[in-house]
């Protein structure tokens, strides 16, 4: 198994930025009303000193955060087995227990993390694994026993074993704020600060790959796209034109970027081949052409356009090149993001005059409202399609927040310090 | 530069008078007179001709002061309504004072566009240039040349009033001029 350099780099990166700040915290304000109990039991740990990381504790709170689990609380254990042979079921339906997870931690130049799911109520193993890796990747390998976990209870890919890019702001009274763009695992720990600005930094967005980012940066002075390398550190700023260069979006298969310009009058959409950096405009109209996002297949982008008047989703064939208009409930719809199904579309609603994320079905054309702050904006949507992330203010500050695609579970992601804002949730990583 | 046509005239003036003193007289010591008189006539329209140049200077110098002071009363910051890049009539009362200064002293300018934090950032970002936009478009119309005016956008990136609610939000919606 290959592990990317950027681990390293970064290390460097948070002594240099003092980046600690930007750490989140989660704070879960929803929840289902029946949700599955499931008692995750400490693993044991074979190895020097103490265990690196409590692991079951990582996958505990994965599994707490999505709302569909409730987890046994560890002082409600009978017993803590780590073993098939340890496994007394009533002890766990004594306590309403229906699933139990038990693991066995061991570590000489890499960590080995077996484990093992039961259904309680059918007394039976239902899935054993193990995971492989860099013991200062401890949390991720419990990130990723936590996706195989909730596969094999909801049916659908887990995407915990992922990353979150997100601008965090200091704001300095009456001087210039602090930007730093900051990369941090699924959770909200071991946040990287990828770069630090005094100048206003913008728009983070993923490669279909996740070994790359693109963003805003006003650096220059003036707005300028640039994409970093996370595996070399790596940076290259992509433009430099007069007037407008924001919302980098990357098509699906990596070759392209689509990005707002409008070097040639009024803001526009343009495809960047990513190799010979020529420049193709597939948007011409004097309004607000802007907020490109692709389509998963890559055929059409969706874009935001004032054209209307008010600004509306729109939707762009390349083949065709035909413009559709999406959007017509409300009068302010805005900077959508699709889901891996190509079905449901997330936005920045308006309804009396509080800005909501809304999720708009493309088969069905229904727009369900997602949230109820009124300030609420830019939609990320997990690989998964389960949960999106979205920024908002709650009490005075910028704070990340997630919410399901059902509008049923809900739980926020403050700074520490600070105001967070523009999540951007990667795609699954490649190993 | 714009004092020189004045002086110019003083001279003219001046030189025209020489001649005239210069044609009346025929003899040798006539001739003498009038190369003495042009000499001091000459000094005399010199000082004249630098006395009318400080004069412009100094009264130009009070224009622009004058006009300075106009735009700094006005301040460097046009502000708008919700949602909108149409300039407001103070925020006209405010640029018209700039393009008199601008117009006097050739200076280059940065609009900067902002926007309130309602509403998306990106589309913010695009609000905020049409802001700008709309500043640098006025100034063009009143004989502020194109190349003089660079413009840019931090949409809803820089507010000056972090609150949320409209007495934040009208100081945030703005235009600044550096």
């Amino acid at each position: 198994m290959k592990w990317p350099g950027w681990i390293v780099l970064n290390i460097v990166l948070i002594a240099g930025a003092g980046a600690a700040r930007a750490q989140l915290v989660i704070e879960i304000t929803e929840g289902l009303d029946n949700p599955t109990a499931i008692a995750v039991v400490p693993f044991s740990w074979q190895g020097e000193g103490a265990a690196p990381e409590d692991i079951a504790a990582v996958i505990d709170s994965d599994l707490m955060r999505v709302g569909q689990f409730a987890p046994v609380e560890r002082n409600n254990m009978l017993g803590r087995p780590s073993r098939a042979s340890e496994v007394y079921f009533r002890d766990w339906r004594v306590i309403d227990t229906e699933y139990l997870l038990i693991g066995r931690v061991s570590a000489t130049d890499q960590m080995r993390i077996e484990y093992d799911l039961f259904d309680v109520l059918r007394q039976t193993k239902v899935y054993s694994g193990v995971e492989l890796g860099p013991i200062n990747e401890a949390r991720m390998l419990g990130h990723r026993i936590s996706d195989r976990i909730y596969q094999q209870l909801t049916g659908i890919r887990g995407a915990f074993a992922t990353r979150l890019l997100y601008v965090a702001v200091t704001v300095v009274e009456g001087g210039k704020d602090y930007f730093r763009l900051t990369l941090a695992d699924s959770d909200g720990a071991r946040p990287i600060v990828l770069l630090e600005s005094r100048e206003p930094v913008m728009a983070p967005t993923w490669s279909p790959d996740g070994r790359e980012v693109a963003y805003v940066s006003f650096e220059t002075n003036r707005p300028a796209i640039f994409r970093q390398n996370l595996q070399t550190g790596a940076r290259e700023q992509l433009t430099n034109f007069r007037g407008l260069n924001s919302s980098p979006a990357w098509s699906p298969d990596g070759q392209t970027m689509a990005m707002v310009l409008s070097k040639d009058g009024s803001p526009d959409i343009y495809l960047m081949n990513m190799v010979s950096k020529k420049l193709t405009r597939i948007t011409r109209h004097y309004a607000i052409d802007t907020e490109p996002t692709w389509m998963p297949d890559g055929k059409s982008l969706l874009f935001t356009s004032d054209r209307g008047g008010r600004p509306q989703i729109y939707r762009y064939t390349l083949g065709s090149g035909v413009t559709e208009r999406l959007t017509y409930e409300g009068p302010y719809n805005a900077r959508a993001r699709v889901a891996q199904d190509g079905r449901n579309v997330v936005m920045v609603h308006q309804q009396d005059g509080r800005f909501h994320i809304a999720l708009l079905d493309l088969v069905t054309s229904r727009l369900q409202i997602l949230t109820r702050t009124e300030l609420d904006e830019s939609p990320s949507i997990a690989p998964n399609g389960s949960m999106l992330l979205y920024a908002t203010k709650y009490a005075g500050r910028g704070i990340l927040a997630a919410v399901s695609v059902d509008g049923d579970v809900k739980f926020r992601l403050p700074a520490r310090k600070g105001d967070v804002r523009e999540p951007a949730w990667s795609p699954y990583m490649s190993r | 530069m714009k004092h020189l046509p004045i002086a110019g005239k003083v001279l003219t003036l001046l030189f025209t008078a020489i001649f005239l003193v210069a044609c009346s007289g025929s003899d040798t010591k006539d001739a003498e007179e009038a190369a003495a008189a042009e000499a001091t006539a000459r000094a005399a329209a010199e000082s004249a001709a630098m006395q009318a140049e400080k004069d412009a200077q100094a009264a130009a110098s009070a224009e622009t002061a004058r006009l300075e002071d106009a735009a700094m009363v006005v301040g460097r910051v046009f502000y708008f309504e919700y949602d909108s890049s149409a300039l407001t009539p103070q925020a006209i009362a405010a640029l018209d004072a700039h393009i008199a200064l601008l117009n006097n002293d050739g200076r280059s300018v940065r609009l900067e566009g902002h926007t309130d934090e309602r509403g998306t950032r990106d589309y913010n970002l695009a609000l905020g240039e049409r802001r700008a936009n709309a500043v640098r478009d006025y100034m063009g119309a009143n004989g502020i040349a194109g190349h003089r005016i660079e413009t840019v956008s931090y949409g809803e990136e820089q507010p000056i009033a972090t609150g949320s609610g409209e007495s934040s939000w009208s100081q945030n919606r703005r235009v600044e001029l550096k």
